[in-house]
């Protein structure tokens, strides 16, 4: 029975002027924003978390940086060296201590000239353990070995994505020319999903060094710890030791120690911050979306008072009038959250492929289920809650008082 | 079916010293000042009166729709002056089929889900609600308007269906306010035709008019309101009456010559002759 108050209260919602849709405005952005905000999840975190460049091992990294104080410009950067290095490496708690440079270099393959981000790979152990913190894996071909001249391996969107050189991709066997010498290519890297890695040429370091000519500076130090849980006692270690080889006090560092839950950190209090700031706007939205409801459920009981007094006189109850308005302005609601359900979900798609080609990943939108059905109870509830007054109101209408 | 015409036939709604006030601002409104009144089952009853006479408030109170404010009113022998309101709607519902001046269909609706409404209130499923509707729109001659809006139907097509919809759940009596009010004299014939034939099959009928025309036309018995109170009642002859149904014939002729509407003339005359013939046949039937 209770399908007839549906079929009842969609027949009089599709009679409804634009006024009544005007008033959903407010349920359909909150509804849009909270499913946009979810299906975009974690293709958001990623996409906040590569540009940090969060690797998921438990390793510490060392970067100078300039001068905290004074005008810009003012502070050079004193850069890292070999011997920073080996001190690092001379910590109780420090496994291993790897030097990694990164360069801009001129890349150029059939006539097309291009720049690209290069990172150098240590030899010996340190290859293994750099391999390990960048999970890299052959898609095609091989990574270097020790004696590897002259070769190069690259990040996955040279080979998937056309760089303006035709129909020909560049595969294991072809000659790069980079900074006008050449190299071979010897595999391509997995998809990592990450800008950086999928985006890097990556060589020898004596390649590299021959190439750039940085002599002994680091641009970046690697340190695994010994035990995995011990990465902030050895961060504070690290941190007191560069002190005090660099000259400087506590507050005044030119250097950067990051552990991978500090950036994570850092990652999570962004999101959290937009997160909140979405949830702030969609409660307010789907607030005012009630008291819109309320607003259009009340003007169409005035309206509809003779209607009302012509159903008590054909025989509804208060209750059977209560729950035909009760209906009306839930379903009300629920047309809101359809719309910004829908809508969310597209937003969510069309984020997520931003996010894919902006930094090369293949990630899927998270499309929940239970999130929209949640999101649709939700709105018909906000609708329905939004409705008893008025619907109150209706049935306890005189039909006598209803019908003059 | 006139057997059941009889001074011995069941009251079916009985106004005991009735009387409802109304307060406005400091002056009290006797709408209703004493009324006594016992309708038969089968009786065609019109209330008659002056506006302010207190013949809608009568009707209010008739259809359950307000409650007095001292006496008792039974309808079919349940005091209905005691009960709640979603009980008097019940009633309502079943007992009560209500059609109004201005129509008062819902004009989101279907004339068919018009007439499912009523239905729908009383938890009748909605197979059965349906074939019902149109049975009962064939019966007032709109069984190819089920479809409509009531926007898309002229005035006297409204009011037939409303007539449908007031015989929804088969109620023991029909009240018409003003039936013919809205509608011009030809489409108001056909309506009270409608009326008097649902009469004949045995509805009781109580019928708010200011026009004693219409009144004396086709009511057995007409209460004169003035003041609140029952001022006359003027009764008519119940026994079936070839007569006073040719009279009847010949007082639509007449009004129908006024209009110069040939055409619709004969086909009222041959109706009219086939339902003489149809009642007289039920008489036997019932007689036997």
């Amino acid at each position: 029975m209770i399908q007839d108050y549906f079929n009842l209260a969609l027949k009089n919602l599709k009679h409804r002027g634009i006024r009544s849709w005007l008033t959903l405005l407010g349920i359909f952005i909150g509804v849009t924003a909270v499913v946009a905000l979810i299906s975009l999840g974690s293709g958001l975190k990623l996409a906040v978390s590569s540009q940090f460049g969060v690797s998921s091992t438990e390793v510490i990294t060392i970067q100078a940086s300039g001068v905290q104080y004074g005008p810009p410009g003012s502070g050079a950067v004193t850069p890292l060296t070999v011997d920073d290095v080996n001190a690092i490496e001379k910590l109780s708690n420090v496994k291993l201590a790897a030097r990694r440079n990164i360069g801009t270099v001129k890349f150029e393959y059939k006539d097309i000239l291009s720049f690209a981000y290069s990172a150098s790979i240590a030899d010996g152990k340190y290859r293994k353990f750099m391999y390990e913190e960048m999970d890299a894996e052959p898609l095609l071909g091989r990574l270097l070995k020790d004696d590897d001249v002259g070769k190069i391996f690259l990040g996955y969107n040279y080979y998937a994505q056309e760089k303006g050189w035709g129909e020909k991709k560049l595969i294991p066997g072809k000659k790069v020319l980079i900074q006008d010498k050449s190299f071979e290519v010897i595999g391509i890297l997995e998809k990592k999903g990450s800008f950086i890695l999928d985006n890097a040429v990556f060589m020898n370091e004596k390649d590299m060094k021959n190439l750039l000519g940085y002599g002994d500076n680091v641009d970046i130090i690697i340190a695994q710890p010994v035990e995995k849980n011990s990465v902030d006692k050895l961060k504070e270690d690290i941190e007191k030791l560069m002190r005090k080889r660099r000259g400087v006090k506590i507050g005044e560092e030119n250097f950067i120690v990051s552990t991978p839950e500090a950036s994570l950190k850092t990652v999570n209090s962004i999101l959290g911050g937009v997160q909140a700031f979405i949830v702030i706007i969609a409660s307010i939205s789907i607030f005012i979306g009630a008291i819109g409801i309320i607003n259009t459920m009340t003007t169409s009981v005035l309206e509809r008072k003779k209607e009302i007094g012509i159903m008590k006189a054909i025989g509804a109850k208060n209750n059977q009038i209560f729950l035909q308005f009760f209906i009306e302005s839930g379903l009300l609601g629920l047309i809101g959250g359809i719309v910004g359900a829908t809508f969310g979900t597209l937003l969510g798609i069309v984020g997520i492929s931003g996010i894919n080609s902006f930094i090369g990943a293949e990630l899927k939108p998270h499309i929940d289920f239970w999130l929209i059905s949640f999101a649709l109870l939700g709105s018909f509830s906000i609708g329905a809650l939004a409705g008893i007054i008025p619907a109150m109101r209706a049935a306890k209408l005189n039909p006598v008082q209803a019908l003059k | 079916m006139k057997e059941k015409r009889k001074e011995d036939r069941e009251v079916i709604i009985k106004l005991e010293d009735v009387f409802k006030f109304y307060k406005m601002g400091d002056v009290t409104v006797k709408a209703v000042d004493g009324i006594d009144l016992s309708i038969k089952k089968g009786d065609f009853v019109a209330i008659m009166g002056p506006s302010g006479s207190g013949k809608s408030t009568s009707m209010n109170l008739v259809g359950s729709l307000d409650i007095p404010t001292h006496g008792h009113i039974f309808l079919d022998k349940e005091n209905i002056s005691e009960l709640t309101e979603s009980e008097l709607s019940q009633i309502r519902g079943k007992k009560i089929g209500f059609i109004f001046q201005s129509f008062n269909l819902i004009p989101n609706l279907t004339v068919k889900e018009n007439v499912m409404l009523p239905m729908m209130f009383q938890g009748i499923d909605i197979y059965e609600r349906e074939a019902i509707a149109q049975e009962l729109l064939e019966k007032v001659d709109l069984g190819d308007r089920a479809d409509h809006y009531p926007n898309q139907i002229s005035g006297g097509q409204m009011q037939r269906v409303a007539i449908a919809r007031a015989l929804a759940n088969d109620p023991e009596v029909i009240l018409a306010d003003e039936p013919t009010g809205n509608l011009d004299t030809k489409t108001g014939i056909k309506v009270m035709e409608f009326l008097q034939k649902l009469n004949d099959e045995g509805k009781t009928i109580i019928m708010v008019t200011h026009e004693p025309e219409l009144a004396e036309e086709y009511a057995d018995i007409v209460y004169w309101l003035r003041d609140g109170k029952v001022e006359k009642i003027t009764k008519r002859n119940h026994k079936f009456n070839v007569e006073k149904e040719e009279r009847k014939l010949e007082h639509i002729k007449e009004r129908k010559k006024k209009l110069h509407i040939e055409e619709e003339e004969k086909q009222l005359i041959q109706k009219h002759e086939h339902d003489k013939h149809k009642k007289l046949k039920s008489k036997k039937k019932v007689s036997r």
